[in-house]
């Protein structure tokens, strides 16, 4: 039967593909193209769910559900559902295309690479079908491991901190997490996300509101560091500017912000109504922040990183504004990060394999040398400032109009940062391709992009369209799903205020 | 039909008449002859040994020789554990003691004798049992500390480790006199019911915080680790595979015994003494390790840290925490041989490799020793689907049941400090190396310690994976062990009464 098998072959036949990655031998491009046969096969099977998701079933689809282990009570459950959906879909889409970009890029130690790529693919989709509050922690730590490894093996010059650095900064908060999660199982018997919730949502008073509170803190500090939310973006510069551009382009965003909305709004949706107020100023501050210093970076990787910054803290401010169509577009705009961001890096990767720079002054006339390139580059640009008919467009607008109503003060606040992210974008594109031909360009004679970099970037691009004016496509599963986290909003604060 | 006595200490008759065949053998070989088939002979008898445990436990539970031995599920439990390690421990010296003047093929029946001793640690229900095997044990690994004896170091490490591990000991003896004293036997069941039944002399107290004192030097618990860095430094890598875990798990076994078996009475009291030892030493360990470039040292500080780790599961005072305590030692055992396999088998028998930027490219002279000893150190710092993950999981949970939270805290809080210094040898692994770095010189990996590579990676990743085994077989164990002493000291009263005071 499909429905019940399909998540677990979409897990796990990346690692099966590693294993066998692992025992081939390193001649020619074997590594290579079966890496990238294993990656499609699960984007393959990542297609199938859309297509035979049954839009407007609220709860959870194509679960499995199995014991595990049997003490502590620990079992296997996985299932999607609107939220979740299309991020699954996302990490198998980005997969090929990430193994396409490192074609070249990554030439020695092939077997290890691919190994850890697919490893990290596992993961990752792990963390989104998990059900099981013990599985769901098991992927998510185990997400930070390849990550380490492929940093310090492949880092630019410092990779050995960036991995040490990032390896740590998540670690740490997932500690909390630990405790957290042990402690709802001390209270409640049990892993399993659904019961959980029902205990929950159905038996507040019995849990002291404190403690409550404090486990809601500790998962939400852990998946923030994740995210990465202002103040806590310190790993994400060095990340960027070590790690190749296939495993940075999945490291940030989407992991963070499905984490917080499936178990800090799912699980404790009173306490995430109560730190709101904070999330969102940190949101703004966040937006704000990001933009300015992206400003002044003369390094594209850390440009990217601190845009990256302040946009996915417009997905937080869309996440704790609590409206309907301020969550449909925190998780469109994850979407949109994962494919613009994704590209971006992508596109940096081919200029550093051909000029092994980021440093915008170094750069000048490139539009001329590659007009392919710079075409491509403009169109992710403006996909990432938000111009209409393009993807980011169709996020920050649901999240800023949603938003408004409750904050309108700190939405104008965050509105600024629209503007400033075209100013640092397009600032950016007017140094680096259209200035003069500056020295570096002029001396060093390179091509433009080839068949293999084509076939990488334009199904992002067309993505990038297809997701600007057809949004309903992917609305439909999330808006079903993202009702439920908004609703409650009333009933959970009535009973707090009766509790008091 | 009454179990003959002998069947109680098969796995250690086993050893001893493996141990002094090897002993009379050794001698009439030729010189330059290959001490290869003495090794065979050790494995053997301990595979032998480790397929006596497993016979043991269709035995009815009992006791032999005047009520001084005891099988049950908890003994076998350690007696696996140890004959798997010493066999592990073995094969990553097969290669390395061949009968030459510098290495001695003695270190056989040294090992053998040593495990006779572990073994009967883990089996012994009367003191002064206890402490006869304590000594055996001690006195093979003090021997094998220093068995490297050209160079200057070793000597130093045994000597250290004699003379401290001595006055360590003394301590112990002294518990044992004490708790004659105050109950007026030392058979570990009639301790406790004598400690249950009359008012309960002062100076009971004292025997538990002696005893605990000699126990804690052994598994290397603050404030009694300061030997622990020095020791394993100077000491062969091949013997520190041995000696950073056999004797360990063997004195937690003892500890486990005694402070459950005889001194349930007195928990309130050692209760506090053992959450100072543990928050010390998670602590201690781990910032001790953060400034260490001797991987030996390091790995001998995260070891204190470990013990501490154990030491939090002693807290919780119920069957869970036993079991979690047992299944802790399962795991720390496999992960840290598995780690020393390679340190070992990658230094070398003069420790060529020394700091952690001497391991970088390990990874790439050899993927498979690299990727192993990645594995390990993953595991140690507890990363889901390894044993470390589980092994700190059943912990903390134990913890948390029982209400110590704090603890549990400073625990996880600590195990999150560790991951820097174990990420810094990992990432070291997976560095670019030079071209004339001494890693390109590490040798291929021989078959014997490829097996045992096999047996420990499999091992931790089994117990990371379908952990429901073991934790059942742990659990067994320690029912017996709250079975023995009664009723009145069952966990449920125990932990009641905690919480009312």
């Amino acid at each position: 039967m499909l429905n019940d098998s399909i998540l677990t072959l979409t897990t796990f036949v990346p690692t099966a593909g590693a294993v066998v990655v692992a025992l081939l031998p390193r001649r020619g491009r074997i590594i290579q193209w079966f890496t990238l046969v294993v990656a499609l096969v699960t984007f393959g099977l990542t297609l199938q769910l859309p297509f035979h998701y049954v839009y407007g079933q609220s709860g959870f689809q194509f679960e499995v559900d199995r014991a595990w282990i049997a003490s502590p009570a620990i079992r296997y459950h996985l299932g999607v559902d609107g939220i979740s959906l299309w991020l699954v879909v996302l990490t198998g889409f980005l997969a090929p295309l990430g193994v396409l970009s490192s074609w070249n890029a990554i030439h020695h130690r092939t077997k290890e690479f691919y190994f850890f790529f697919l490893l990290q693919q596992t993961a990752m989709i792990g963390v989104f079908v998990s059900l099981d509050m013990f599985l769901y922690y098991a992927f998510w730590e185990l997400t930070l491991v390849p990550m380490a490894i492929i940093i310090s093996m492949f880092g630019r010059d410092r990779g050995t901190e960036a991995a040490i650095k990032f390896f740590v900064y998540t670690f740490l908060p997932s500690a909390l997490l630990l405790v957290g999660i042990v402690w709802l199982y001390a209270k409640t018997g049990t892993f399993d996300f659904v019961k959980l919730q029902s205990i929950l949502a159905q038996d507040t008073l019995s849990f002291p509101p404190k403690a409550l509170f404090w486990a809601s803190l500790a998962f939400l500090v852990a998946f923030a560091v994740k995210v990465p939310v202002f103040p806590l973006h310190g790993w994400l510069g060095d990340v960027f500017s070590e790690a190749p551009a296939a495993m940075a382009m999945v490291v940030a965003g989407k992991l963070g912000l499905y984490s917080i909305l499936r178990f800090n709004l799912g699980l404790f949706p009173a306490q995430a109504r109560q730190v709101a107020p904070w999330m969102i100023a940190l949101a703004v501050i966040g937006i704000l922040y990001g933009a300015l210093v992206a400003l002044v970076q003369s390094d594209m990787k850390r440009l990217v990183a601190f845009s990256t910054v302040s946009s996915l803290s417009f997905c937080i401010l869309g996440i704790f504004g609590f409206a309907v169509s301020g969550l449909d577009g925190a998780v469109y705009q994850t979407l949109n990060e994962g494919v613009s961001v994704g590209a971006l890096l992508l596109l940096l990767g081919f200029m550093y394999e051909r000029y092994g720079t980021y440093d915008i002054g170094s750069y000048g006339g490139l539009a001329k040398r590659m007009p392919y390139l710079a075409t491509l580059f403009v169109i992710t640009s403006l996909s990432l400032i938000g111009l209409p008919l393009l993807n980011g467009f169709i996020g920050e607008f649901l999240i800023l109009s949603g938003t408004f109503a409750g904050h309108v003060a700190w939405v104008c606040a965050a509105t600024a940062g629209v503007i400033l992210s075209a100013s640092y974008m397009l600032w950016m594109i007017q140094r680096v391709f259209y200035s003069d031909v500056s020295k570096m360009v002029t001396e060093l004679n390179v091509v433009d992009m080839g068949g293999r970099e084509h076939i990488a970037l334009w199904p992002m691009a067309v993505l990038m369209l297809v997701m600007g004016v057809a949004s309903p496509i992917w609305i439909r599963a999330i808006d079903g799903a993202v009702i439920k986290l908004a609703s409650p909003a009333t009933a959970p604060t009535q009973g707090m205020a009766v509790g008091q | 039909m009454p179990v003959p006595q002998a069947y109680r200490i098969l796995p250690e008759l086993w050893l001893t008449i493996t141990g002094v065949l090897i002993m009379l053998i050794e001698p009439l070989m030729p010189r330059d002859m290959t001490r290869k088939p003495i090794g065979v002979l050790a494995l053997v008898g301990v595979l032998g040994a480790l397929l006596a445990s497993i016979w043991q436990l269709g035995l009815p539970a009992g006791t032999a020789f005047y009520g001084t031995v005891q099988t049950d599920a908890f003994s076998v439990f350690f007696h696996v554990l140890i004959c798997g390690i010493v066999l592990v421990a073995m094969l990553i010296a097969f290669d390395v003691f061949d009968g030459s003047k510098e290495r001695p093929a003695e270190y056989y029946p040294l090992v053998l004798f040593g495990a006779v001793g572990m073994c009967l640690m883990s089996s012994a229900v009367e003191l002064l049992l206890v402490f006869i095997s304590l000594e055996i044990s001690s006195i093979a690994t003090y021997i094998l500390a220093a068995i490297r004896k050209r160079s200057g170091k070793s000597p130093e490490a045994g000597l250290k480790y004699f003379l401290l591990g001595s006055f360590a000991t003394a301590f112990f003896l002294y518990g044992i006199a004490l708790t004659f004293g105050a109950t007026g036997t030392t058979n570990i069941a009639e301790v406790a019911s004598s400690l249950s039944q009359s008012p309960v002399p002062s100076f009971a107290i004292l025997a538990v915080a002696m005893i605990l004192i000699g126990i804690g030097f052994k598994v290397s618990a603050a404030p009694f680790q300061v030997w622990t860095p020095d020791v394993y430094e100077g000491a062969p890598s091949p013997v520190v595979a041995l000696m950073s875990t056999g004797p360990k798990v063997a004195a937690f076994a003892v500890l486990l015994r005694i402070l459950y078996g005889a001194y349930p009475a007195l928990h309130a009291h050692w209760l506090l003494l053992i959450w100072i030892m543990a928050a010390l030493s998670m602590t201690v360990g781990n910032l001790g390790a953060l400034r260490q470039h001797n991987v030996k040292r390091l790995l001998a500080y995260s070891s204190i840290a470990h013990a501490g780790y154990t030491l939090v599961a002693f807290t919780a005072l119920s069957n869970e925490g036993v079991a979690a305590a047992m299944f802790y030692t399962a795991t720390y055992a496999a992960m840290n041989v598995g780690a020393f396999a390679i340190i070992s088998h990658a230094g070398g028998f003069d420790d060529k490799l020394l700091s952690v930027a001497d391991y970088r490219g390990l990874a790439y002279r050899s993927p498979l020793m690299g990727g192993a000893l990645a594995f390990f150190l993953l595991s140690l710092i507890g990363i889901p689907f390894t044993g470390g993950f589980f092994g700190k999981f059943y912990v903390f949970t134990a913890a948390l049941h029982s209400g110590e939270v704090w603890l549990a805290i400073i625990g996880l809080v600590n195990s999150g400090v560790a991951a820097y210094y174990y990420l810094r040898l990992l990432t070291s692994i997976y560095g670019k190396p030079a071209d004339d770095a001494p890693v390109q010189l590490v040798p291929r990996l021989k078959s014997s310690l490829t097996i045992a590579l096999l047996l420990t990676v499999s091992a931790t990743l089994i117990l990371g994976i379908f952990p429901g085994r073991i934790l059942s077989m742990a659990q067994a164990g320690a029912a017996t062990l709250f079975n023995a002493t009664g009723s009145a000291t069952n966990p449920d009263a125990m932990s009641a009464s905690t919480l009312q005071q």
